[in-house]
């Protein structure tokens, strides 16, 4: 990282990496408009993701190594200036939602190339830096408003990048969820702003220092209500989870990808942060009990959305409904406010994102060779596109959590954690859901594998013999070369599951023990 | 009683214009009004915000000439009735959110005129009717 050199200061060595994480994306979004060029613009976009993963990378092994950075912006320090704040958590984050982006814009360019106009692909680019930059932002921040701030940023780029989905419903699918998006985001504001009454600081980690002591509780107890169903919304949590089908279905599906993978996982980790880190778990699952809402919502969510994937007949639409049943894993995980829940939360946040995406990518390929991905139609694919085909049935055992894959080592803690609290209904719903998703999962794939062409006539010509997929070939190495980039993460991730829960377990004692001001503030 | 309903009007007028904004979201199906609505229901919370910051009998923070207030303090005592200020803060964080709602406005609109382009109405039954009819892909 030689760009670093010259602003690193001799007070700390991660220098002004925090900064730089989130500049260089929002800074190479406007260039991309002004280059215009479709490959220069797609070149700059992956440099500057490639530079944010490097840059997450360096913070993430600095926090392991020496603990949570306290960062201060243009050196103005905490109470007045606002303040970036990593730990393991969010150092985390912001490493898979970089890695995530720069892998799928190498995906994005040839997924798009046939549906979007040339002309138009820089202001994609562009809109998916901005996604970028606001993603990173939500998850770097240690100031509430910057949290709002950088939420609408992602926000507004992300209903541009839905838009661009070729149907004209992608348009009706944007608006909704800009309406919803953002009355969620609005709700955030109120729940800021009672907060900021209540306390007279934006700051998390001055906030966490005086919730308890708050003049009004009624203030604090406002702030808290509007900020969880403002992120019950954003986050998708199961009954307001109504602008994600549509959305991850019209999308274009390089975004579809991106989004599944980051979106509603930042969002869970502002949850995350908000109800431990700054309220602390004694109020958020004590004197208010939250997980009187939140485990209802989870278990709802992960069965009636597991059911209801099985019924769908498009692959974007069953994969998107099985996100919010995954999501509802990874909130019952967090709703126990036990170590053991919140680490398999956690680590259901990195397993499912890295998942997901590989799933929507393989969608991808086959969506650019078949031109849809109505399920019932997609049979003896496996023989057109052996590897897209591989990589969805292996992205699908992640899916179920079949031992050795990546969802194996967090519903395996998840369980972990039920039996701890002797939830053993919540077990039995989780192993049922588990099951539904081998249903839905199984059924794609014996369909690809081994089911004969049912609407081909097998007596005319050979040219009919195998149906409309006649002449398909495999996916062009533009995509598969990012799809198995993401597969063999994910593999790895899954193979190596110990690691990734190690950092879960990290991130999960430091969210229990609240939010605390380091001894000196690193940064400049 | 009477003193909460006219000492706190600005959390009334705030509360109404919430509650207005929110109805006009889900009651009309046009996606102009729609709109208004959020606009409405965002407008609401920059008034809160407003509202928290003042404070009684504040002036703007602008640092004043006539009274310096480190001097004035120095000569009646730390109990001096100094120039009182509003906070300012919130005024700050309101700009971002106006910004932030001006450009939430833009791209709803911008929608609404591709949706009007592609659909030929903007009305939100319409369309759900529209798509319906769609051979489902």
């Amino acid at each position: 990282m030689s760009t670093v050199d010259p602003l690193t200061s001799a007070a700390s060595s991660v220098g002004q990496l925090p900064a730089l994480l989130i500049m260089v994306p929002l800074l190479a979004a406007p260039v991309c408009v002004l280059l215009r060029r479709e490959l220069l613009a797609w070149v700059l976009a992956l440099i500057a993701s490639a530079t944010s993963t490097v840059v997450a990378w360096q913070v993430f092994m600095h926090v392991g190594e020496h603990g949570p950075i306290r960062y201060a912006i243009g050196g103005w320090a905490a109470p007045t200036g606002i303040e970036y704040y990593i730990d393991t958590l969010n150092a985390t984050m912001l490493l898979l939602v970089s890695g995530l982006s720069s892998i799928v814009l190498y995906f994005a360019r040839e997924s798009i190339s046939g549906s979007i106009g040339q002309d138009r692909h820089y202001l994609f680019y562009a809109a998916w830096l901005l996604c970028l930059t606001g993603l990173l932002g939500i998850a770097i921040t240690g100031d509430a408003f910057n949290v709002f701030v950088f939420l609408e940023i992602s926000s507004l780029a992300t209903y541009m990048l839905i838009a661009f989905g070729d149907d004209r419903r992608a348009l009706v699918a944007s608006f909704r969820y800009l309406v919803l998006g953002s009355v969620g985001a609005s709700f955030i504001l109120i729940g800021i702003g009672f907060l900021y009454a209540a306390t007279g600081t934006l700051n998390m980690v001055d906030l966490a220092q005086r919730i308890p002591d708050a003049e009004s509780e009624r203030a604090v107890l406002v702030a808290f209500s509007f900020l969880t169903i403002g992120l019950m919304i954003k986050a998708a949590i199961f009954p307001l989870h109504a602008w994600l089908a549509d959305a991850y279905h019209r999308a274009p599906i390089a975004v579809t990808a991106f989004l599944a993978g980051t979106a509603t996982k930042v969002s869970l980790y502002v949850l995350l942060r908000f109800f431990y880190s700054i309220f602390g778990a004694d109020y958020s699952f004590g004197t208010v009990f939250l997980n009187g809402i939140l485990l209802p919502a989870a278990v709802c969510g992960f069965t009636v959305m597991s059911l209801v994937a099985v019924f769908q007949t498009d692959l974007r639409r069953m994969l998107a409904f099985s996100s919010v049943a995954q999501i509802g894993f990874i909130v019952a995980g967090v709703a126990l406010a036990t170590e053991a829940g919140l680490s398999a939360g956690i680590v259901h946040i990195i397993n499912h994102a890295l998942v997901k995406a590989t799933l929507f990518m393989a969608v991808g390929c086959i969506l650019y060779r078949v031109g849809h991905v109505h399920k019932p139609s997609l049979d003896e694919l496996y023989r057109r596109m052996p590897f897209t085909c591989t990589a969805f049935a292996l992205a699908g055992l992640g899916l179920i959590g079949v031992p050795l894959s990546a969802g194996f080592v967090s519903k395996f803690q998840l369980i972990d954690a039920l039996f701890e609290r002797e939830l053993w209904l919540v077990v039995v719903l989780v192993l049922v859901s588990s099951l539904l998703s081998f249903a839905y999962i199984g059924r794609t794939v014996e369909i690809m594998l081994f089911r004969k062409g049912r609407a081909a006539p097998s007596a005319t010509s050979t040219g009919v013999e195998h149906g409309h997929i006649d002449g398909i070939n495999e996916a062009p190495l533009g995509l598969l070369l990012p799809l198995y980039a993401m597969l063999t993460i994910m593999i790895w991730v899954g193979l190596n599951g110990d690691l990734t829960l190690g950092v879960a377990l990290d991130a999960s004692r430091d969210l229990l023990q609240g939010m605390r001001p380091l001894g000196a503030g690193a940064g400049s | 009683m009477m003193q909460s309903i006219t000492g706190l009007y600005n959390y009334w007028a705030v509360i109404i214009l919430m509650m207005a904004g929110l109805y006009i979201l889900i009651a009309r199906y046009n996606l102009i009004k729609k709109m208004i609505g959020l606009g409405v229901f965002q407008t609401s919370i920059f008034f809160l915000y407003i509202t928290l910051g003042k404070v009684s009998g504040g002036t703007a923070p602008i640092l004043t000439d006539t009274v310096p207030a480190g001097q004035l303090a120095a000569a009646t005592g730390a109990t001096a009735p100094e120039v009182v200020y509003s906070n300012p803060l919130p005024h700050v964080l309101i700009l971002t959110a106006i910004v932030v709602g001006v450009a939430t406005s833009a791209v709803a609109l911008a929608l609404a005129i591709r949706i009007y382009e592609a659909y030929g109405t903007i009305e939100d039954d319409e369309i759900r009717h529209i798509d319906l009819g769609d051979i489902d892909s």
